[in-house]
């Protein structure tokens, strides 16, 4: 089994790799450590802007 | 601090000072002034073919005017030209104040920019109006131009990613995630559908690359990721700064806000064979098509329900601002169109629908109403910004505006429903000897009265977009128009957002 063979049959699973590669992006969006973070970031753009002097 | 950006209105030279950053904003003013000029031209434009298709007489027998030159530079003008100023402008803003930062390579690389792209768009309508095209929509423009376009598109990456890269905020904010996908995507489409062989060195025309089913699946590649990230992706970038701006309230779940780039991200790209159902492209490529978009279900209504939720607590806004107002339908009309999207694009609703009005009823649903309705919030937001005034010229007027467009997306995409969906029933309708009932000269005819409305909803909506034009001018003038205020007028009443 050549590398070329291994590349094709691991891309035949591209499905589960995106959806492995989703599931991690939705754990770390929703894990509760990360809620501060978000929150400070959801805040960035009412933040003063330099227009008030 | 947060409260009553828009009309605090202190006037210090051309740019700002925040925390020793100075904001470039001259560059941001001219990509606005020529949204507003493209966005008139190009609505102007769309109503003229509209007139055409009602009255053929108005082709004027000339080749330069006939509908299949002006088509394009009608679809140009509002989703390069005008969208594509407005992605530029917000875009632009939003990153240095996201980012604490000035844009990356100073204000006149910015500048060069701006002129070159609008140079662009000049020769692109003029080549289109003398005959020059690749044949493929929304991808026009032949092969000089699109290299011209590709320099200039490179270094908008470089400004954009630039400041992001040297920015002080230590995080990026959500906004900046979508105009990177937007920039990226939209250089790697150009980029696969423009692989053209130029008959000769100093002529216009050129040969595709690709021919066939091929060349037709990366045209659509193209076309549909063009509306999923020049004309989605890009125009939620404004979206995500410009709805929690105005309604000064953080955006309803920035979590949801991860989720839905990401899945967006994901799931469009795949969305392209559903525009060649029942063609030569094999049958799986197509189902495969129709399954994504359906799926494409879930991250725009999740978009939708964290836009439209941003305003929860604070819907009396809606009522007293007509700037928020304008946001806010935008997204609801996202929602609709994106709720209409997939359902097209399922195999046997598109059997009826393609090739119908049906379908120049959704595009507009989404271009009016999303994309334009969006920019026009944007725009009343920017131009008391970057003009430095207190307030708009009126606020009636841009409920005014707000209420001709409304009617006129309403008048253009019922009228598309009754046509394409009438249109499809007579292309598919049999006689009891099994012969078609329709010749197509019947259909044709049976959609006049509807290309009229269709016409009478596009007039409208130029309409309103002159009342725009009328107030932001009166806005950048400094003048303030004598009139009842809103009940709890938005730019008197200071809302704490944190």
């Amino acid at each position: 089994m050549d590398l070329d063979s291994i590349a094709a049959m691991l891309r035949s699973f591209w499905t589960v790799w995106l959806m492995m590669l989703f599931t991690g992006i939705l754990v770390y969006a929703m894990w509760p450590g990360n809620r501060g973070k978000f929150e400070r970031a959801a805040q960035i753009p009412l933040k003063d802007d330099g227009q008030e002097f | 601090m947060t409260s009553a950006t828009l009309t605090s209105g202190a006037a210090l030279g051309s740019q700002r000072v925040s925390d020793d950053v100075r904001y470039y904003e001259d560059v941001i003013r001219l990509f606005v002034i020529a949204a507003v000029f493209w966005g008139v031209i190009g609505f102007t434009a769309g109503v003229f073919i509209a007139l055409q298709l009602a009255f053929p007489a108005l082709n004027l027998g000339l080749e330069w005017t006939s509908f299949g030159r002006l088509r394009p530079v009608h679809t140009s003008a509002v989703i390069f030209a005008f969208g594509g100023n407005v992605l530029f402008a917000t875009s632009l803003y939003s990153v240095q104040r996201t980012c604490r930062q000035h844009l990356f390579g100073g204000e006149g690389l910015a500048k060069f920019i701006f002129w070159n792209y609008n140079i662009f768009i000049v020769l692109a309508a003029l080549s289109y109006v003398l005959g020059f095209s690749q044949g493929k929509e929304y991808a026009e423009p032949e092969w000089i131009l699109d290299l011209y376009l590709t320099v200039i598109w490179v270094l908008y990456a470089v400004v954009f990613i630039g400041t992001v890269m040297t920015r002080k905020e230590s995080h990026i904010y959500v906004a900046n995630w979508f105009f990177m996908a937007f920039i990226l995507t939209v250089a790697i489409l150009h980029l696969g559908n423009n692989v053209n062989l130029p008959v000769s060195l100093f002529g216009m025309k050129s040969y595709t690359w690709v021919t066939g089913v091929q060349s037709a699946m990366v045209q659509w590649w193209y076309g549909h990721n063009a509306v999923g990230f020049f004309l989605t992706a890009g125009f939620l970038g404004i979206m995500y700064y410009f709805v929690p701006k105005r309604a000064e309230r953080p955006v309803y779940s920035y979590r949801l806000s991860i989720v839905h780039f990401w899945t967006l991200i994901f799931l469009y790209i795949w969305a392209g064979p559903h525009h060649l159902h029942y063609t030569a492209l094999p049958d799986w490529a197509q189902t495969l098509g129709m399954t994504f978009s359906v799926m494409l279900w879930m991250p725009s209504w999740g978009g939708m329900i964290n836009g439209i939720m941003t305003l929860s607590g604070a819907w009396d806004k809606l009522r007293t601002d007509p700037v928020l107002r304008f946001l806010v339908t935008s997204v609801a009309f996202y929602g609709m169109s994106t709720f209409e999207g997939p359902l097209m694009s399922v195999k046997p609703v598109n059997a009826l629908s393609h090739y119908t009005d049906w379908t120049v009823g959704h595009v507009h649903s989404g271009a009016l109403g999303w994309v334009a309705f969006v920019s026009f919030g944007a725009i009343y937001y920017l131009v008391p910004v970057l003009w430095k005034r207190a307030q708009l010229y009126s606020l009636r007027l841009v409920s005014y505006h707000f209420w001709t467009a409304t009617i006129g997306i309403v008048l253009y995409i019922t009228a598309m429903w009754v046509s394409g969906i009438m249109q499809g029933l007579m292309w598919r309708a049999y006689d009891n000897l099994g012969f078609l009932q329709y010749s197509f000269v019947e259909t044709v005819a049976a959609m006049h009265p509807f290309y009229v409305i269709r016409a009478l909803g596009g007039l409208l909506f130029v309409a309103g977009s002159l009342i725009m034009v009328y107030n932001l001018w009166r806005t950048a003038r400094g003048d303030i128009r004598s009139e009842t205020p809103y009940a709890t007028a938005p730019h008197k009443t200071a809302v704490g957002a944190a």
